[in-house]
């Protein structure tokens, strides 16, 4: 066995894979059915007994849904730049034991993934790994916010999403300009909403428990101004727009209106806007730090029904992980950003409330759509598609302990917490990168 | 202030474990106590050591104001902040106390070096302090350094806009011991530390003192009355479960009071667009000659220091009777000698 690797999952695991037990849940519904894979691609569902070579990996799926695999639309990989807090390696092994078969690789590394060069960098760093990457481009040269990035060059190599993520693009003029530039490569605009000048100087969010706490606020507003910009930027210029880590009532609202009204216009929320609150900054732990911040209560149920009402497209991680020294730092002073790959799915099935379907939905196939990787991902499950599997045990409980974890970082915020959902494997371009919860690789 | 927050007297002390209890056994094994914060924290916690601060007060009037309660422990002042008043006052209180005090100077510190504030703190820990005294520019730096140490007490001499508790404690004993409208209540030196009815104003930048916040909690706690007085760009965004009043208008409020606290205004305050002008603060929040005419008879007035004089006060009302400014730095090191043996005394009988 072995493996030949390109971009964008037309890479291959030359080998027999036996998924056997398992419910088939896809897009289409789910069934009980076994699933065999051989040299990269599903080539039967359902009884497979007759088809099965005698060397192929028999994977127990007893008990367990037989899913897509999950799609991340934004981690932050860190590589280059930042290699003490992750590399590519690291966060798709994190992401492969998450249930992930394909992330979004954001831009905001350093030097920043503004041109062909270094989203071929990425790229091909990807190609070893055990999950897809699938780099976004920035939006302004070197996420300065002052002039467009060259997205044509970097849409040739097939990169799909472009953000400045970390940050906002400030100058609404210049991001006409880019919806407008982006509407003809056919390719989607993602926003880090983030009002510049209202958040400045902020740590969490502003409310009652940064008054109590003394700590500087980001009032919701500085995220709710540029969501409001940017729906009226999209219905000006026709581009597709994709809202990142939406975390206020207001937002959201916002959004549902604008889909009403028939804009093209999708967002994604991250696990934990819908599991954490302000209140746990009490600690003044800075592994609660964020951007955006932890909101409210108010907004925390807010999101949660926006997920529920199909307001929200995509559950989407922003995995940011930083290196142990940079969070053992005053809270005003540490980074913002939190870990995410490896307990998305469970908090997503255990805080949530909705059915397996659904919370699939969120996390592979319509993520899938929205990043332009749906011939590749997100299902469905059936002969001649790539194989990207993931096989979750919906019954398991376990307990979240940051130092198990294949990030080289351990801002994992959920310490302690018991989440029931658990991947027991990953199948990525056919070969089984995870098994029996281990990552292979 | 509701309870539910992590700032409080750390662990709580029970009155059988009051401070004047001789224990004598050898309690390095414990895990250590820390004075973070008095947002949380009840009456009679504070009044304790208000009583405490009345016992060291006497010391401190003695020819040798000397006492061996902390001999032979460390005492370390880490000040990542300067403030030369506060870690005055600290260093005094050590030494009458019999401690060793070494002072951490953050400017030469490995901090620059790009070690991790955690890593400092360990180091420090590593060379036997006792107690850290922690000041710094950053809200919840002590609770941080609390949750890493093992054997060392921390004592928060100041953290970002959160809070200062010996700041407080020594106010409210000022209060009780300066405010004639106590001393006519309860007599001069009644150890009832009420303050049921007192009114108290907190006049000026509400938003970015630790001052207030702890002065809140302190002074609410004994009994008081506290109104918070500025303009909404000073006052914190939310003020949901504080339990104060709040005013924009001292000047309908100023007869009133019993206590007028008047804030530090940095002046930087003007270029954030949180005031036009320090000429437009004083005519509306500063207690200037005229205005502080109108306080009523027996009200006193209080400030922080240091205190920029012709914007928050004007130089001639510091100089008047009602002034106790004074008296609230020499109660300093009264308050942090009753704190630093609270919260790391061996059992030494204090008045030896
Ligand atoms: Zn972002």
């Amino acid at each position: 066995m072995s493996t030949s690797a390109a971009f964008g999952g037309e890479t291959h695991w030359l080998g027999d894979v036996a998924l056997r037990g398992g419910t088939v849940l896809d897009a289409g519904g789910s069934r009980k059915a076994d699933v065999l894979v051989s040299d990269g691609s599903i080539v039967a569902v359902g009884d497979i007994t007759d088809l099965m070579s005698r060397s192929a990996v028999v994977l127990d799926a007893s008990g367990c849904v037989v899913a897509p695999g999950l799609v991340d639309l934004h981690t932050h990989m860190r590589e280059p730049g930042y290699e003490d807090a992750e590399t590519v390696q690291s966060a798709a092994r994190a992401a492969a034991l998450g249930g992930y078969s394909a992330v979004v690789a954001m831009p905001n590394t350093e030097p920043p993934a503004d041109n062909a060069s270094i989203v071929s960098h990425v790229r091909a760093l990807g190609e070893r790994s055990c999950v897809d990457v699938y780099p976004a481009g920035t939006i302004t040269l070197g996420r300065a916010g002052r002039a467009l990035a060259p997205m044509a060059e970097m849409a040739a190599l097939g990169v799909r999403i472009f953000t400045d993520d970390g940050s906002g693009v400030q100058d609404a003029r210049l991001m006409r300009r880019a919806m407008e530039y982006a509407r003809a490569l056919g390719v989607t605009v993602a926003e880090h909403c983030e009002d510049a000048a209202m958040s400045a100087g902020g740590h969490m969010h502003e409310g009652e428990w940064s008054s109590r706490l003394g700590i500087a606020g980001q009032p919701a507003e500085a995220e709710e101004l540029m969501v409001m910009r940017d729906l009226a930027l999209a219905r000006m210029t026709g581009a597709r727009l994709h809202l990142l880590h939406l975390s206020t009532a207001g937002s959201l609202a916002m959004v549902s209106a604008a889909r009403r009204g028939g804009l093209d216009v999708t967002a994604e929320v991250a696990p934990h806007h819908f599991t954490l609150t302000d209140a746990d900054v009490a600690s003044y732990d800075p592994v609660f730090k964020v951007h955006p911040p932890l909101r409210s209560a108010t907004d925390v149920a807010a999101v949660k029904s926006a997920v529920a009402d199909g307001t929200v497209d995509a559950i989407a991680t922003d995995h940011a992980p930083h290196a142990r020294h940079a969070k053992e730092a005053p809270f005003d002073v540490a980074p913002p950003g939190m870990l995410g790959l490896e307990t998305a799915l469970g908090l997503a099935l255990s805080e949530l409330g909705l059915p397996v379907g659904a919370v699939l939905a969120l996390m592979s196939w319509q993520p899938a759509a929205i990043a332009g990787i749906g011939a590749t991902h997100g299902g469905p499950l059936k002969a001649g598609r790539p194989a990207n599997l993931c096989v979750i045990d919906t019954e398991e409980t376990w307990v979240v302990e940051p130092d198990r974890t294949a990030s080289l970082s351990r801002n994992n915020p959920y310490k302690g917490r018991r989440l029931t959902g658990r991947v027991r494997h990953t199948v990525t371009r056919g070969e089984p990168v995870v098994v029996g919860g281990e990552a292979q690789r | 202030m509701t309870g539910a927050t992590p700032a409080q007297l750390e662990p709580t002390p029970s009155p059988s474990s009051a401070p004047s209890s001789s224990g004598g056994s050898n309690e390095t094994d414990r895990a250590p106590r820390h004075f973070l914060g008095v947002t949380g924290s009840q009456g009679g916690e504070l009044r304790d050591l208000l009583r405490l601060s009345d016992r060291f007060g006497e010391v401190n009037r003695r020819p040798i104001p000397k006492v061996p309660a902390l001999r032979g422990k460390t005492v370390v002042n880490m000040f990542f902040e300067d403030s030369t008043r506060t870690r005055l006052s600290f260093d005094t209180a050590a030494r009458r106390l019999s401690a060793d005090v070494v002072t951490f100077s953050a400017a030469t510190s490995s901090l620059n070096k790009g070690e991790s504030l955690r890593d400092t703190v360990e180091t420090v820990e590593s060379l036997g302090a006792d107690a850290v005294v922690v000041r710094h520019s950053s809200s919840g730096v002590p609770w941080q350094i609390a949750s890493w140490v093992k054997r060392t007490s921390v004592i928060n001499a100041g953290d970002g806009w959160h809070e200062h508790p010996t700041q407080a404690l020594l106010d409210c004993y000022t209060i009780a011991r300066s405010s004639p409208v106590l001393a006519e209540r309860f007599g001069p030196d009644s150890d009832a530390f009420d303050f049921e009815g007192l009114k108290v104003g907190i006049v000026g930048d509400i938003s970015h003192s630790r001052v207030a916040r702890s002065n809140v909690a302190a002074m609410t706690a004994l009994g008081a009355s506290v109104t918070l007085v500025g303009p909404p760009t000073l006052l914190p965004s939310c003020l949901d479960g504080w339990p104060v009043e709040v005013s924009n208008d001292l000047d309908g409020l100023i007869g009133d009071l019993d206590v007028c606290y008047l804030l530090r205004l940095q002046r930087e305050r003007t270029t954030e667009a949180l005031l036009p002008t320090l000429r437009e603060y004083r005519a509306l929040y500063g207690l200037s000659a005229k205005r502080a005419d109108r306080l009523k008879d027996g009200a006193i007035v209080m400030h922080p220091g240091p205190a920029n004089l012709g914007v928050e006060i004007d130089a001639d009302v510091t100089r008047r009777p009602c002034s106790v400014i004074s008296a609230q730095v020499t109660n300093g090191v009264s308050v942090r000698m009753a704190v630093l043996y609270y919260f790391l005394g061996s059992g030494v009988d204090l008045v030896n």
